[in-house]
């Protein structure tokens, strides 16, 4: 099946993330198709690789990282949640004149279009959030 | 986009108060775009976010930006079909008349405005839940 991802919360606050990346991690040993994984409300906060939680902790956005290269998977950041929220990748900093990005390999950022059309492309659409 | 253009049913879930979290501000935005894509869309009002279509809303002395008034612009994105749960409004004595209206224009009919806003028991919005393809809930 092919399967489309959405996440609301963001990492350590909310389980949301970290049940989203147990879900998509089963569901392609399973044999599933990860379609998209979309970052929305705070979701888009899993995005930063600026976060360092302590070592003897999991680092959510380096796992959403390393099974998005590994497993060639879409993950796409919503820009205009991204943007009030200060998740911005090389262009977008330019393009808002901040001095630095701090979007995490494997994601990337575009429009909420992306999310609609998981809904329309993938199978099912499956919500973690609050 | 794929080749074959599939329509699906798209359910946009509104569970929060207008303020206090920016869930329904932001759930507003997904509804709109989504409206570029030609599906069939609708949304509903559970829950707190029935307060969302309360008539008149003053927002200036928690600083944050009025948003109300976009709810009566759905019509205008082609998308007339919004459901209340009738019990949420009852559960928080509210009545339909606490709500702005919502009107969408039938080109088929000289344009008359017609009311997009259907008031729904939670069985029957349970059985119209059930017929979408896709449930999105903020």
């Amino acid at each position: 099946m092919k399967l489309g991802i959405l996440i609301n919360e963001g990492p350590y606050q909310h389980q949301a993330s970290d049940t989203a990346l147990q879900f998509v991690k089963s569901a392609i040993k399973k044999g599933h198709e990860i379609y998209r994984v979309f970052f929305y409300n705070d979701g888009v906060n899993n995005a930063t690789r600026f976060a360092t939680p302590p070592q003897d902790d999991r680092n959510i956005t380096k796992e959403w990282s390393a099974i998005a290269i590994e497993h060639n998977i879409d993950m796409v950041v919503c820009v205009a949640a991204a943007q009030r929220r200060g998740i911005l990748d090389k262009g977008e900093a330019e393009r808002n004149g901040k001095d630095s990005d701090n979007i995490e390999e494997g994601f990337r950022i575009s429009g909420l279009g992306q999310l609609v059309e998981a809904g329309i492309q993938a199978d099912r659409l499956i919500t973690f959030g609050d | 986009m794929g080749e074959e253009s599939k329509i699906k049913k798209f359910m946009y879930v509104n569970r929060k108060s207008p303020y206090g979290t920016i869930y329904a501000l932001e759930s507003l935005e997904v509804v709109l775009i989504s409206a570029a894509f030609d599906q069939d869309v609708s949304l509903t009002f559970t829950d707190d976010g029935v307060y969302q279509l309360m008539k008149n809303q003053k927002t200036e002395g928690i600083g944050m930006k009025n948003f109300s008034s976009t709810y009566s612009a759905l019509g205008d994105y082609e998308i007339k079909k919004i459901y209340i749960d009738k019990e949420s409004l009852e559960e928080r004595g509210l009545s339909i008349s606490d709500l702005q209206e919502l009107v969408w224009e039938d080109e088929d009919e000289d344009y008359a405005e017609k009311s997009s806003i259907n008031l729904v028991s939670r069985d029957e919005l349970s059985e119209i839940m059930n017929q979408q393809d896709i449930v999105m809930s903020f």
